[in-house]
């Protein structure tokens, strides 16, 4: 081995070990600074308890609750039409319209957060308001429809993804059979592509979860737990995002990184279930 | 019965595809039909002369001139402290990499890749407030942090699409440099990256786009509403879709509005321009390795 060539493969190794560092060290920063929370005893309080300056009550559970409700709601409202979408894209539509969809839905995952919540706040707020009667508009509906919207692009591309992966051979079988396009897709392709289709719904969740601008701007923010889609709650990202501006040392300054390690917590297991469902045997017709 | 079933399997798939392709369309058209008329030169230098704004010689008080040049500045400290980092990383998982060490990095890169934004924006607060307390009272959120945290959010990017560019390449190709005695760090350097170079580009793109268009990050590290152009990397900074924000939710007047709307559109065009053109690579590419099989 030259001496060129045992620095480049030292440079990278130290590339990769910084590159692996990152995840790491953003754990550390968030369970140090959240320190005085975790070992005070007070850390099920603030992970279960209601949000309640008033009384000296600082839990995160409303906000919680409302990522939970609100990624679920946007993933549900989002998942018929996307699997839907997927299936003329990798399926039933000829080549051509298959490949020019497949573009467009490509160019989709490029419109930026922002603009959704922009257009949300202009277009859909007011259009939720008139059609609901009452409230501000500022609701886990709103928020759910846009988050829908967003997450959409991300689903599809992983089922057409794993769509593409079964067996061509299966799919001629049926088709040598007589089966129809419609036969084919829903007694073929879907039960041979369930774990791609499972993968791609964990995905769609750790997006929605993620996401802080939509929630802030169109969720309406109030610190309560919602009754039904018409309620504002607020999430997780969006409480960090609402906090971050009060006083370095107050207590509910200290709660914003038990929020953050929360969500890093939440999307870690979604990505190792994500990385499960990949590994799980694929089921034989 | 059941041919009334998959008849409606086609209503379904259609339908869905519509649906979403109206939805987006109404997204989009609601801010170009808003927000058209309101394009111009007034809308990004406002009163002041475009070649004296551009030379910085007069401050731009009323367009969107501070802002795009933030998002500027914001996209290139980013890209530019995670490029390296994230081709070598690429490389090194691509090329040196094998076993346990292989899969356990995958999974270090595919929990950094599924971190929420403001999570990446929090872990730069924090280092703020670490380095505040540490090392001097003078560092604040700024945009030096706002590029590091935003360099955190688009490595796992990076270094996907370099590792993914790099193991793509078919098996004789790989083999020819080896073949001819070239060594492994010759066969890297003198075929394996520039046969990937097209593709490695588009990553790039995408990550460009993603720190164009992020705003949880910097909100919780220093960008602000009005700060000029950025005189230095430890000050606070204007950025595009920070601007956007915070015109939906405290516009005074129609004219704010306008330029809210202009912005938005600005920042679509941005992300839809670096987006296209990153596709475009990649299409050209995969029809190369066709045609070569």
């Amino acid at each position: 081995m030259t001496r060129s060539e045992f620095l480049t493969k030292y440079g990278f190794m130290a590339a990769a070990i910084i590159s692996a560092a990152v995840p790491l060290a953003i754990f550390i920063f968030m369970a140090l600074l959240g320190y005085p929370i975790l070992t005070s005893g007070r850390l099920f309080g603030t992970l279960l308890g209601a949000w309640d300056p008033i009384h000296q009550s600082y839990g995160i559970l409303p906000m919680i609750i409302g990522t939970f409700i609100l990624a679920i709601l946007a993933v549900a409202a989002a998942f018929p039409v996307c699997l839907g979408c997927a299936a003329l894209v990798s399926d039933a539509a000829p080549g051509p319209v298959g490949r020019f969809l497949h573009g467009v839905v490509r160019m989709m995952t490029g419109i930026p957060t922002v603009v959704y919540g922009f257009v949300g706040i202009f277009l859909l707020v007011p259009l939720i308001r008139e059609a609901f009667g009452g409230g501000s508009g500022f609701s886990l509906l709103t928020a759910a429809l846009m988050l829908a919207l967003l997450v959409s692009p991300t689903m599809i591309l992983l089922f057409c993804d794993s769509f593409g992966r079964v067996t061509h051979t299966y799919r001629q079988a049926a088709a040598a059979l007589g089966a129809t396009t419609a036969q084919q897709f829903l007694f073929v392709v879907l039960p041979q592509a369930r774990n791609g289709i499972l993968a791609g719904v964990l995905l769609g969740l750790g997006r929605a979860l993620g996401d802080t601008l939509i929630a802030l701007m169109l969720a309406g923010n109030a610190v309560a737990f919602p009754d039904h889609v018409f309620d504002s709650a607020r999430t997780l990202t969006a409480h960090i995002a609402l906090i971050i501006a009060a006083d370095f040392d107050s207590p509910e300054f200290r709660t914003l990184f038990l929020c953050g390690l929360t969500l890093y917590v939440l999307t870690t297991l979604l990505v190792l279930g994500v990385r499960l469902t990949m590994r799980l045997p694929g089921r034989r017709p | 019965m059941m041919r009334h079933a998959f008849k409606l399997f086609h209503v379904w798939v259609w339908g869905s595809t519509l649906l979403l392709l109206a939805a987006t369309g109404t997204v989009i058209g609601f801010l170009l039909v808003r927000g058209w008329a309101g394009i111009g030169r007034e809308l990004v230098f406002g009163e002041t002369p475009v070649l004296a704004a551009l030379m910085l010689q007069r401050p731009v008080f009323d367009g969107l001139f501070p802002a795009m040049v933030g998002t500027l500045a914001l996209v290139l400290l980013s890209v530019g402290m995670a490029l390296p980092v994230g081709l070598a990383t690429g490389i090194y998982l691509a090329e040196y990499a094998t076993g346990r060490l292989y899969s356990l990095l995958s999974l270090f890169f595919d929990i950094l890749a599924g971190m929420p934004s403001i999570v990446v924006g929090l872990f730069g607060f924090s280092i703020t407030i670490f380095l505040h307390h540490r090392f001097s009272g003078k560092i604040y959120p700024c945009l030096f942090i706002s590029a590091l945290s935003l360099a955190v959010l688009v490595l796992p990017y990076l270094i996907r699409t370099t590792q993914a560019a790099l193991e793509a390449i078919p098996a004789d190709l790989r083999l020819i440099g080896p073949s001819l005695g070239a060594t492994r760090f010759q066969n890297i350097f003198h075929v394996l990256v520039p046969h990937s170079l097209k593709s490695i580009l588009s990553g790039i793109l995408l990550a460009i786009g993603r720190c164009a268009e992020d705003t949880a990050v910097i909100m919780l590290t220093g960008v602000v509403v009005s700060a000029g152009i950025p005189k230095s990397i430890w000050g606070n900074f204007e950025a595009l879709p920070f601007y956007i924000y915070y015109i939906s939710a405290q516009y005074a007047d129609a004219d704010e509005l306008t330029r809210g709307y202009g912005a938005a559109i600005i920042l679509l065009l941005l992300c839809a321009f670096l987006f296209g053109i990153a596709f475009w690579l990649q299409r050209r590419l995969s029809q190369r390795w066709f045609e070569r099989v």
